[in-house]
């Protein structure tokens, strides 16, 4: 479970990131973000591993407040929040195996790891994991040398590598196109009902957040002003979301050709 | 029609740069042109007897290193073996030493301003020192030998590898240290499995290419004592055995040759 109580955050240079955050989201909820560019998804997202750290307030995560923890209980944070990038975030000179090995980081030694010394069952565990995202056939490939739909799959086998209890993913399919996007979303979704992992996304794609999410948070200039199922929701709730008519850019489409 | 876009041509074309770079530019340009016609000047003023003699010195002094008394390259095998392995120790060396240094000179490993901002210093100092006088000082200190010609080279090459180092991790791809990071990894872990794999290929290559420059600079180490083949060159050229030196010019020009193939070969394969 995750609780931001209060949550605000302002930038060093004194743009506020978040308002006011007040929200809880439950264990193995499927919640998309949604909200302009600007509007703080990012930043919500990410105080919840603290890779930005919010300024006022509580944010809880297993009933614990995270913001007073320090690098060692961070780590131990990091490794049961597992996150999905925008722009993959592969090494890309290294191979598949290697890149979704770096999810079990977090529990494995610092000499073992150096060394490549993986245990046994983190190597099975990692092969496993890229089977399930149907891409087990390239773990050689250097991670340069696949498509961005084959690497954002790669970023999934390595969350799911991680093991983690809470999936968080950053924009993942807005540098992909619509077949792809869907596939990606279909994992994410996949994955959050067979592990019983509560998934966070950002999207900015209207008609994707509907149709994969159970809940939506609408944000705005760092505030919550939407938080509901998705059954509540419809055109309108997105256009006081947005503060503006719904447009064309804001739909992904090609559900039909995926 | 025609007329208008005319028109454009001629009078409404933008230029390529904006008014004031193309001013600042051509200031450069005859600012720097200014230097050389003035040091073209002077350096003719204070030449001795300008190029009139040294013509015909010139080819008398080449007349006498030829032709070169190979005989001798058997004896001086040994001296090139150990320049040789001047600069293989002290590129080892140096290279070991570059890893804490370069990634503590890197501004987006090290967040810690002071920490940064004093490796820094130390190694823009470490540069600005000619390897030749470093040679000088250790010479001074230990006497002539090998020892303070490895000295001279570590630090020589320490200075150059940190520096073109720890500008390719500032350049790296910053998303997959995020991503590592976020999956729990310390700072070890990030570095190992984000940083390395990404700038391995270039550290190779830089060492290499450092290892090269080292070669020739233990050469010109041996001139003030600082052990290997130089030291041998310079005592033929003091006793005007102009023959016994063109030998070993040769033998360098060889093994400097081929040393460089082989690298060059090796980085091809590694990039």
């Amino acid at each position: 479970m995750i609780q931001f109580k209060d949550v605000g955050l302002v930038y060093p240079n004194g743009t506020e990131g978040l308002k006011n955050v007040n929200v809880t989201i439950n264990d193995g909820e499927f919640v998309v973000i949604v909200g302009l560019s600007g509007a703080g998804k990012s930043t919500f997202i990410r105080s919840i591993n603290r890779l930005v750290t919010p300024t006022k307030g509580s944010l809880l995560v297993d009933n614990e407040d995270i913001l007073s923890y320090r690098s060692g209980e961070l780590r131990k944070l990091r490794t049961k929040v597992g996150m999905i990038f925008q722009n993959y975030n592969l090494v890309k000179r290294s191979n598949v195996l290697k890149n979704v090995l770096a999810g079990r980081l977090g529990h494995t030694g610092t000499l073992r790891s150096i060394l490549n010394l993986y245990k046994k069952e983190d190597v099975g565990l990692a092969y496993e994991s890229l089977q399930r995202v149907n891409i087990s056939e390239k773990i050689y490939n250097r991670a340069d040398e696949l498509s961005g739909g084959q690497q954002q799959r790669v970023s999934i086998a390595r969350v799911l590598t991680q093991k983690p209890g809470y999936i968080l993913a950053d924009e993942p399919v807005a540098s992909l196109d619509p077949p792809t996007s869907h596939q990606v979303m279909s994992y994410l979704k996949k994955i959050n009902k067979e592990d019983n992992i509560t998934t966070i996304v950002n999207l900015h794609f209207i008609d994707m957040a509907m149709e994969y999410a159970d809940r939506i948070i609408g944000m705005r200039a760092g505030e919550v002003v939407f938080d509901g199922p998705v059954s509540e929701v419809n055109e309108k709730t997105f256009e006081e979301i947005y503060g503006r008519s719904i447009r064309e850019d804001d739909l992904r489409g090609g559900a039909d050709e995926s | 029609m025609t007329n208008q876009s005319k028109d454009v041509v001629k009078g409404k074309t933008p230029s390529l740069y904006p008014v004031k770079t193309k001013a600042q530019v051509s200031i450069i340009f005859i600012v720097i042109l200014g230097f050389y016609f003035f040091s073209m000047f002077w350096t003719q003023r204070e030449m001795v007897g300008g190029f009139g003699d040294s013509l015909g010195n010139m080819f008398t002094v080449i007349g006498k290193f030829f032709p070169p008394n190979l005989s001798v390259i058997p004896a001086i095998l040994e001296p090139m073996a150990q320049t040789i392995q001047m600069a293989i120790v002290a590129t080892t060396c140096a290279a070991i030493l570059t890893v804490p240094l370069a990634l503590m000179s890197a501004q987006n490993i090290t967040t810690f301003k002071p920490l940064y901002y004093a490796t820094r210093t130390l190694m823009n100092i470490l540069r600005t020192i000619p390897d030749l006088v470093l040679a000088v000082i250790f010479v001074g200190l230990f006497g002539i030998g090998v020892l303070p010609g490895i000295l001279a080279l570590f630090i020589f090459s320490l200075g150059i590898l940190a520096k073109l180092i720890s500008e390719t991790i500032e350049s790296v791809d910053m998303n997959p240290l995020e991503a590592m990071r976020a999956s729990g990894g310390n700072v070890f872990q990030v570095i190992f499995f984000g940083l390395v794999p990404q700038v391995l290929p270039q550290f190779t290559s830089f060492v290499l290419y450092v290892f090269e420059i080292n070669i020739r600079a233990s050469v010109v180490l041996g001139l003030v004592g600082a052990g290997g083949i130089g030291l041998v060159l310079n005592q033929q050229l003091g006793f005007y055995n102009y023959q016994n030196a063109m030998a070993i010019i040769v033998l360098i020009f060889v093994v400097v040759i081929v040393i460089e193939y082989i690298s060059n070969k090796l980085r091809e394969a590694l990039i």
